[in-house]
């Protein structure tokens, strides 16, 4: 039994799964990518840095 | 319902066609304006950092795009210029461009947030509010200043660029603000000029619609003057330098005898040559404020030799 031809349909929606999944691939890897090099530069890991902004907080620098 | 519809192949939409909904011609004006306000900053950011930056700035540019189109869909429809975009010609649904405008907004404010800090991430928030609220929802189809309004949504990339990598914001950036936020209503009412009866049909109170031609012509010269100081100032902060100031000097020189001519012109002439001018005026706005940011980059990579700058 001969498998139906492709419908253009089933096209579009392969090109939107792929999209959407190589979309997905990149945030993870610039995400990891980030996380690297804020914890290779020491800085704090939330948002809450900017200077002079209510809730800034210090960062822990341990005791020598 | 959904059975049918997802069977009818004419209204299945593609990647692309959710791409166009984020606007990617305007997204790429973002991206060129917020990258050289990162660059032009004194405080240097980690490349993946940068990166990060200018992606979500624009990110949260075509999020913008997306919540205006599910807004506008019923103008869109009638517009020649934008009937063929996703939501009015019947690709993707309304509803979806709002569910990915929200989506992309709040992702690229909290990323943009964490990746360099919260000031950055809140002027985005600011600034998708003021293009989508205030532009789009409450002003464009209330005033025939709606232009000059919206264009400061499109002025704030630069200034978000800045604000990612020094944490504050400076007069540098309320100057490239300003350049962006002036050039808009010169820029768009020349493009009204030639295109209003689009505009006309979707009841969409441009200048042209409202005050006639004439007072658009008057309102292009005026506000082209007024754009002139902001840009030569910047020529005399710490981003400015002798190659933006000679730039700048061609470049206005150049606007201001457009707008001139503009100005000068009579309707039935216009008509006559098909408004060769005002397309002429057009196209030579876009060029004026890549040539602006252009010059803040070069001086930006002169730095480093000792020759950018004062």
């Amino acid at each position: 039994m001969a498998f139906r031809p492709e419908h253009e349909m089933h096209k579009r929606r392969f090109s939107r799964n792929l999209g959407v999944g190589v979309l997905l691939g990149c945030f993870v890897a610039l995400v990891f990518a980030l996380t690297v090099v804020k914890v290779k530069n020491g800085d704090l890991m939330h948002a809450n840095d900017a200077p002079g902004l209510l809730g800034s907080t210090q960062p822990i620098v341990p005791k020598p | 319902m959904a059975e049918t519809r997802s069977f009818d192949a004419l209204t299945e939409a593609s990647f692309g066609d959710y791409v166009q909904l984020l606007k990617p011609r305007v997204m790429s004006l973002v991206v060129f304006t917020a990258l050289v306000g990162l660059l032009v900053a004194p405080v240097h950011l980690h490349p993946v950092e940068a990166f990060a930056a200018v992606l979500f700035i624009a990110l949260g540019a075509g999020a913008s795009g997306a919540l205006n189109m599910w807004w506008d869909a019923d103008i869109d429809v009638i517009m020649r210029r934008t009937k063929s975009r996703p939501v009015p010609s019947g690709k993707v649904e309304a509803g979806e461009a709002l569910a990915i405008g929200l989506a992309l907004s709040g992702i690229s404010i909290v990323m943009l947030a964490l990746a360099t800090n919260i000031l950055a991430g809140a002027l985005l928030a600011f600034t998708i509010f003021f293009y989508t609220v205030v532009y789009s929802v409450w002003l464009k189809r209330l005033t025939p200043q709606n232009i000059v309004i919206g264009g400061a949504a499109g002025a704030f990339p630069p200034m978000i660029g800045w604000v990612a990598a020094t944490g504050s914001v400076s007069v540098e950036a309320c100057l490239m603000f300003m350049l962006i936020f002036m050039w808009t209503p010169p820029h768009f009412w020349a493009l009204a000029l030639f295109m209003n009866e689009d505009y006309s049909k979707a009841g969409v109170p441009m200048l042209t619609v409202t005050h006639g031609k004439k007072s658009t012509r008057t309102h292009i010269l005026v506000y082209t003057i007024a754009l002139v100081p902001f840009a030569l100032a910047t020529a005399f902060t710490s981003i400015g330098g002798p190659v933006y100031l000679a730039v700048s000097l061609l470049l206005n020189a150049e606007f201001l005898r457009g707008a001139y001519r503009i100005w000068r012109r009579d309707e039935v002439v216009a008509e006559a040559d098909k408004y060769k001018v005002e397309k002429q005026v057009f196209r030579f706005s876009l060029l004026y404020l890549f040539l602006h940011f252009g010059a803040l980059l070069i001086e930006a990579a002169l730095h480093p030799y000792g020759i950018g700058g004062w």
